[in-house]
C-alpha cells in the first residue's frame, strides 16, 4: 500500500492535531491544580515550609494511599491553622480533601487515605488564621492506579 | 449497600488540657463517579462529602471530601480536652443522609 502526496499531508496534519489535543488534556490537570491553589489562597503565592506532608514513596495500591499532614503552629486562639487543602495533580479531578482545624484541635495534624490514579505529586496547602499560606509537595509512585476499573 | 456503620476510637479518660488522638472510620463505598459498570455506563457518584467532629457543641475538626478519598473513609486527628463531655461525629452523604456517632470522655 502506497500513499499519494495528498494522503501523506492529510495524515501528518491529522497526527499533529492529535498530539496537540493530547498534550492539552494532560496540561489541563496541572492548570486545574494551580487554579485550585489560587482559589484557596486568594491569589497569593504560598511559601515553602511550615506544612509537611507524610506520604509513602511508593504506593502499591492506588486505591488506598495513607497520607498525613502536619502543620507547625501553636494552635492557640490567636494563632492557629484554619484549613489545609490536599491536592493530587495527576487525578482526573485534583481536589482530594480540605481539613478545617480550630484552636480546639490542639495539634494541626490529620491523616486519611486517598486514591491516586497514577504516579504524581500530592500537594498540601495550609492557610493560617492571619491569611498566610504554606505549601508542600511530595511525589508518590503508584504501582496500580486507583481510578476507574 | 449495607448501612454505613461508623467506628470511632476516643480515649475514655484524659488529663485536663491533654491533646488526644481520635480515629474514625465509616464503611461507605465512596463511589467516585469515574467508574463504569459492565455495560459501559457510568456509575453515578455517591460519596460522603462532609465530616464534622464537635465537642460539647463546638466544632473541633471538619473535613470536606472529594471523590479522591478512599472507600471506607478513615480520619485521624487531634483534639485538646479541658473538661468532660461528649464528642459528636457526623458524616453527610451525597444523597443527604446523615450518619452520626457519639462518644463520652471523662477528664480528671
Amino acid at each position: 500500500m502506497s500513499f499519494t502526496r495528498r494522503q501523506v499531508f492529510g495524515l501528518t496534519i491529522g497526527a499533529a492535531a492529535f498530539v496537540a489535543a493530547g498534550s492539552r488534556v494532560s496540561f489541563a490537570a496541572t492548570d486545574q491544580t494551580e487554579e485550585a491553589i489560587k482559589a484557596f489562597t486568594g491569589g497569593a503565592e504560598p511559601k515553602e515550609g511550615t506544612v509537611s506532608l507524610d506520604t509513602p514513596e511508593i504506593a502499591e495500591n492506588g486505591n488506598t494511599v495513607p497520607v498525613g499532614v502536619s502543620v507547625d503552629s501553636p494552635m492557640t486562639t490567636d494563632s492557629f491553622v484554619e484549613s489545609v487543602l490536599i491536592l493530587a495533580d495527576g487525578n482526573p479531578n485534583p481536589a482530594v480533601a480540605t481539613f478545617h482545624f480550630t484552636a480546639m484541635s490542639g495539634v494541626a495534624e490529620a491523616k486519611t487515605r486517598i486514591r491516586l490514579a497514577k504516579t504524581q505529586n500530592v500537594i498540601a496547602v495550609a492557610k493560617m488564621n492571619d491569611g498566610s499560606t504554606f505549601i508542600d509537595r511530595k511525589e508518590v509512585k503508584v504501582t496500580i492506579g486507583g481510578c476507574g476499573g | 449497600m449495607a448501612d454505613p456503620k461508623p467506628r470511632v476510637k476516643v480515649p475514655k479518660k484524659a488529663a485536663a488540657g491533654e491533646v488526644i488522638t481520635i480515629k474514625t472510620l465509616i464503611s461507605h463505598p465512596m463511589e467516585s463517579g469515574q467508574r463504569k459498570d459492565k455495560q459501559g455506563n457510568l456509575i453515578p457518584r455517591q460519596i460522603i462529602n462532609k465530616f464534622t467532629c464537635e465537642f460539647n457543641g463546638q466544632v473541633v475538626f471538619s473535613c470536606d471530601m472529594d471523590p479522591a478519598v478512599s472507600a471506607n473513609p478513615y480520619m485521624e486527628f487531634n483534639a485538646k480536652v479541658n473538661e468532660s463531655g461528649t464528642f459528636k461525629f457526623t458524616w453527610v452523604d451525597d444523597d443527604g443522609s446523615v450518619y452520626a456517632s457519639e462518644n463520652k470522655i471523662t477528664v480528671e
